[in-house]
């Protein structure tokens, strides 16, 4: 028991237990979504996160601590958003062609995600820590989070509401589109993008490499239009 | 593999430190993707090493969402307490961002064809969604 209790602690302590298992059960998640057919409603993500929550609080490790091994994956999301340069570039002649119709459908897409989710959350008596962690939730982990603390909301909430959004994107957009009879897939990746951020566009990557690039070039302009418009349209709203 | 990570790397970097430098409230990485793809409109061409780096990175972005996720145990008082206001609110802004953004864009393009579908001699047809 002594012994078993001393590896324990090792392991605990060691940033290699947490990377793994956030690795593994991302790979089951994946290999289940796989199996199901990309069904969205099985994202990795979230089977991922439906592991490890429960691995956590039954071993009591706390958040700092699986962060210790884990922050080496979310590291990544940084070169990752710098790389999304590279489809952006191959695809660069068909975005010069429409630049002015991708901007403003992105600018549209932003202001109604910041706007709409302020205002039903107002309509419904949600607290103001709530609001401004939910405003961002359209836009890329990351820069969600930076624009929630400069706010005064709570980072960490912010990321799980981006993650969500990202999820619920994923598995409706495709519906909706269908719905709307949207076929054009410029049009279905910029939705998609601008709507929620990286796991959209990772799921819109998966289908096709156009609807990919335009969900990735939307992500990045609605970073960026959030990142710029939210606090001039908090402080107004305010 | 190696040549292309520093590239990415120092893109990203000097995203951040034109962040800190000029106080423009937009995240760091993102003025890096607009370093990188400055870099690569003067250069003309991307390098199949950069192109395979920037695959597995984006291959696998769905992996890199997970420690973020995880934080949801830190907030079950908070999403107990204010669950459904969140979760309407989310839903209901979500499908309408969808719904402006994909009309808009096919709206102002004037397009709404399938054009992928035709050339892809319909291999990915039973994906096209």
């Amino acid at each position: 028991m002594n012994e078993f209790g001393e590896i324990w602690v090792y392991l605990r302590t060691n940033p290699l237990m947490h990377l793994t298992l956030t690795l593994v059960a991302y790979q089951i998640g994946n290999w289940i979504y796989k199996k199901t057919n990309l069904n969205p409603l099985f994202n990795p993500v979230l089977i991922a996160m439906i592991i490890i929550v429960p691995v956590l609080l039954i071993s009591k490790t706390s958040y700092a601590d699986y962060f210790q091994g884990a922050q080496f994956v979310h590291f990544l999301l940084g070169p990752a958003t710098v790389a999304l340069a590279i489809p952006l570039y191959q695809q660069f002649e068909k975005v010069k062609q429409s630049a002015f119709a991708i901007t403003v459908s992105i600018l549209s897409g932003s202001i109604t995600a910041m706007l709409s989710a302020i205002f039903i959350g107002k309509l419904l008596n949600s607290s103001t820590t709530a609001l401004i962690s939910l405003a961002p939730k359209s836009t890329t982990t990351p820069v969600a989070m930076g624009i929630t603390e400069q706010l005064g909301g709570l980072p960490s909430l912010t990321a799980i509401l981006v993650i969500l959004t990202g999820i619920l994107g994923a598995m409706i957009g495709p519906l909706i589109l269908n719905f709307l009879g949207i076929k054009n897939k410029k049009a279905r990746g910029l939705a998609i993008g601008t709507a929620s951020h990286g796991i959209g566009t990772a799921r819109a990557y998966q289908i096709n490499k156009t609807a990919g690039t335009f969900a990735g070039l939307a992500m990045g302009l609605n970073a960026l239009a959030t990142a710029l418009l939210l606090p001039l349209l908090w402080h107004w709203l305010f | 593999m190696l040549n292309s990570l520093t590239l990415i790397l120092c893109c990203q970097l000097a995203g951040e430190l034109t962040v800190k430098a000029t106080g423009i409230t937009a995240p760091g990485p993102v003025i890096g993707m607009l370093f990188l793809l400055v870099i690569l409109l003067l250069k003309g061409s991307v390098q199949n090493e950069l192109e395979t780096t920037a695959n597995s990175l984006l291959n696998n972005l769905s992996l890199l969402f997970v420690p973020a996720g995880v934080g949801l145990m830190l907030h079950f008082q908070l999403i107990g307490k204010e669950w459904l206001p969140i979760t309407i609110s989310l839903i209901i802004s979500t499908i309408l961002t969808i719904a402006i953004t994909g009309l808009m864009m096919v709206w102002l393009s004037n397009d709404n064809s399938d054009e992928t579908l035709s050339k892809q001699n319909n291999k990915n047809k039973g994906l096209n969604e």
